[in-house]
């Protein structure tokens, strides 16, 4: 069937600067570009090009422009041209349209109308570059009171503590599984968290048994729907498991890994059968009730010996902030909340786009419902979902995170342009695929530094905009909302941030 | 309190490392984690098997067994134990004399468990890998998404009668449901979105019973052998039934498998 939707794309090679290298050609997995030996020149077939900019940063005479297709339907504020093609393709494959990535949409970015405050002349500013600035932080429950006894000067903790995470900087790399991401990709992250003390998460897709020892100390491992790749040794390798019930790109339905993208070592890792497709199902089929969820939070505690945080993720929706409280009485250590802008390696479009809420709104609930409750102190919160740099994460925390995780930020440390065709399992930057030739190109190595210096400037950034509101320890910032006000937002959002306008 | 004093024992038990067998737990006034953290003590001292007497819903029994060193041992259980007996279970042999609660054997990776009474719900969630054997009836979703990898491969046999939902999801493994009662499957939803394993069903089944992702075909001689092997460690544990494995065995099977490793491959618009 001829398809009527336009090419996504336009290429426009200068051919006075192309050389006929055919470094293009080479470069993209979905066939873009073909050398034509009659002519001598590169021709490039603009239907398959998915804007990934890979053959464009790789070209080395700078001879290619991808941009935008510039073809246009009649304008038309509800047609739009997103609107009509999507139409278009479901009608020509009666198919669910699947997308990568976190939603592209224009809801409104709340990172952007809040801003910060800083010292003036009283309480001054402190110099980060100076004076030691705390930017650790351990996730994971603490006692409603702390019983200590002092005998000669020799002071004992009698209350018993929950254990915690610590973390040197609270930024910590969200789930992304092996078999979603390639292993090279996942190993940057893996070589990241650790050089950098923080933590990874290795989604529900299982932890190569090679990486067990050298990695264990930096990993959340999860339990999800699926419960792939999940032995006792997987979960007391690790130094928290987390139990996937929701993502911020998907809330509310499984995921399907497809049959093709499991390799062996895939197949390996997940403890599935090569080939096959693995299927998350919706819910856990064992979690129908807080009650249930408890029970499987108790297992996992049973499971590490109570050696180990239990953090639940959940997405961001309407009334989540009600269960989350369910979730600390059910026995978490940490909660995890991802956002309406939560990234995926795949997600069917109407779901990605249309399901969950902004993650600023949800942390603000969030926190102030266990605070209100008095549970606050029982868990952790780690926020996710649309996190793009270090003012977002402080604004997090002033907003009562104690740590975020960064999934899409991460991805594009190592080179990802937020094509969002990761779910085609071509992608030329070897981060979202599995076939050999192009996992190859993501050097473990330099993606690893890549990732490693984004944590360090981050956790600069952090420490001068924390010094600048003359506090040195991120403890002091959490929740402390009077160091935000909003601009340009409406009474109902600052009432949910719990946020003054600017000038107020 | 009761843990201190046990430890103690414990202590003297390592010294006799020969002399181990026939250890006790009074589980009576005992919570879930005292229980298991006296059942881990005695794992940790070198105990190779123990009977836990009075056993009345306490949860996880065998969840925090898990040793670098793979240490293994047998545990006698008699009474009810709770939910999640056996979640998580790495190796040990565990026996119920008598009934066992919801979620049997959930994400199970090895060992084997014997329930001389029925099952509750989720018996054999997302196991994978080890042996089941449930004497009576077993409650809903049983083998959902059980799952096989290698030479991983769970096997699940009940007596009696499954609920709605058996094996759906299923990936893997062996499920053999046997009605030894005679009294015929009357689940529904079998095998919704199956796409590994197999389902032996003694006795039949209606189309209407099963999943539209699921082939129903009678046995070969190949799945009779499987079948023979199973069905005589059944047996073998549950002497009390009374049946002949001959006898069993030549009444009629149905198999269950999956039409295709991928279900849902044709779901989406590239």
């Amino acid at each position: 069937m001829k398809s009527f939707v336009f090419p996504e794309f336009q290429i426009i090679r200068d051919e006075e600067k192309c050389g006929q290298c055919r470094g293009c050609e080479r470069q993209c997995a979905f066939g873009t570009h073909t050398y034509d030996p009659v002519a001598d020149r590169l021709v490039s077939d603009e239907y398959k090009c998915s804007g990934c900019q890979r053959c464009v940063i790789f070209c080395p005479k700078d001879a290619i422009v991808v941009r935008p297709s510039p073809s246009s339907y009649r304008p038309n504020a509800s047609w739009s041209r997103e609107k009509i093609e999507d139409l278009k393709r479901q009608a020509e494959t009666g198919g669910v349209l699947l997308t990568g990535c976190g939603s592209d949409k224009p809801f409104r970015i709340y990172w952007d109308h809040i801003v910060l405050n800083a010292s003036q002349v009283t309480n001054p500013s402190i110099d980060p570059l100076r004076e030691p600035m705390e930017l650790r932080t351990f996730l994971g429950a603490k006692p409603d009171m702390m019983e200590i006894s002092a005998e000669d000067g020799d002071v004992q903790i009698k209350t018993e503590l929950s254990p915690n995470l610590m973390v040197e900087t609270p930024i910590l790399f969200s789930a992304m599984s092996y078999g979603a991401i390639s292993y090279n990709a996942f190993r940057s992250l893996a070589t990241a968290a650790c050089k950098s003390g923080t933590y990874f998460n290795t989604g529900e897709g299982g932890l190569p048994r090679e990486m067990r020892d050298e990695f264990g100390k930096c990993a959340i491992v999860q339990v999800a729907s699926g419960r792939f790749g999940i032995d006792a040794e997987y979960l007391n390798c690790a130094q928290a498991v987390e139990i996937k019930v929701g993502q911020g790109a998907k809330p509310g339905i499984g995921g399907h890994l497809p049959g093709e993208k499991v390799s062996q070592a895939v197949a390996e890792t997940r403890m599935i059968p090569m080939g096959t497709d693995a299927i998350s199902p919706a819910p856990h089929h064992d979690i129908y009730s807080i009650e249930d969820l408890s029970m499987l939070i108790y297992a996992l505690k049973e499971a590490t010996n109570y050696e180990k945080p239990i953090s639940v993720k959940i997405a961001a929706v309407h009334n989540f902030a009600a269960i989350a409280s369910g979730i600390v009485r059910a026995g978490a250590d940490i909660i995890a909340i991802d956002g309406l802008r939560g990234g995926t390696g795949a997600a069917p479009k109407a779901i990605r786009d249309n399901v969950g809420i902004p993650t600023e709104l949800a942390i603000s609930s969030l926190d102030r419902r266990l605070r209100n409750e008095g549970i606050r102190n029982r868990c952790s919160i780690i926020a996710a979902g649309g996190i793009r740099c270090s003012s977002d994460v402080i604004k997090a925390i002033a907003l009562g995170a104690d740590a975020v995780y960064i999934g899409s930020a991460a991805l594009i440390a190592m080179g990802c342009t937020l094509c969002q065709k990761c779910y085609t399992g071509k992608c030329n930057w070897g981060i979202c695929t599995q076939d050999p030739r192009l996992s190859g190109r993501l050097n473990v190595e330099i993606a690893s530094q890549r990732l490693s210096n984004l944590i360090s400037a981050w956790s600069h950034e952090i420490a001068e905009m924390l010094g600048g509101m003359g506090i040195n320890a991120l403890e002091s910032l959490r929740g402390n909302r009077d160091h935000l006000r909003g601009v340009g937002l409406y009474e109902w959002e600052l009432d949910v941030l719990g946020i003054k306008g600017a000038g107020e | 309190m009761a843990r201190a004093v046990l430890s103690e024992s414990s202590l003297e038990v390592k010294q006799d490392n020969q002399n181990i067998e026939g250890l006790e737990i009074d589980a009576t006034d005992l919570g879930t984690k005292e229980l298991n953290d006296q059942l881990r003590d005695l794992m940790l001292s070198g105990a190779k098997k123990v009977s836990i007497r009075n056993v009345c819903g306490q949860r996880y029994i065998g969840t925090r067994l898990y040793t670098p060193e793979h240490l293994e041992m047998e545990i006698e259980i008699f009474g009810t134990p709770g939910n999640d007996l056996a979640a998580f279970l790495y190796g040990h042999k565990i026996t119920v004399h008598g009934n066992a609660q919801d979620g049997v054997g959930n994400t199970m990776d090895a060992g084997k468990v014997v329930v001389e009474g029925r099952a509750g719900d989720v018996l054999g969630f997302s196991m994978r890998g080890g042996e089941i054997y449930v004497r009576d009836n077993c409650g809903y979703r049983t083998a959902l998404h059980m799952k096989e990898y290698e030479g991983k491969r769970p096997v699940l046999v009940v007596g009696g009668r499954s609920q709605d939902f058996l094996g759906e999801y299923m990936a893997g493994g062996i499920v053999i449901v046997l009605d030894l009662q005679d009294l015929a499957h009357e689940a529904n939803f079998i095998g919704t979105g199956m796409h590994g394993g197999v389902i032996y069903l003694r006795g039949s089944v209606k189309q209407s019973q099963v999943g539209g992702q699921v082939d129903i075909s009678p046995i070969d001689e190949f799945n009779r052998e499987v079948l023979d092997q199973y069905v005589s460690r059944f047996l073998e544990r549950f002497p009390e039934i009374g049946k002949s494995k001959e006898e069993i065995l030549r009444s009629q099977f149905v198999r269950l498998t999956p039409k295709s490793k991928r279900p849902y491959g044709n779901l989406y618009a590239y």
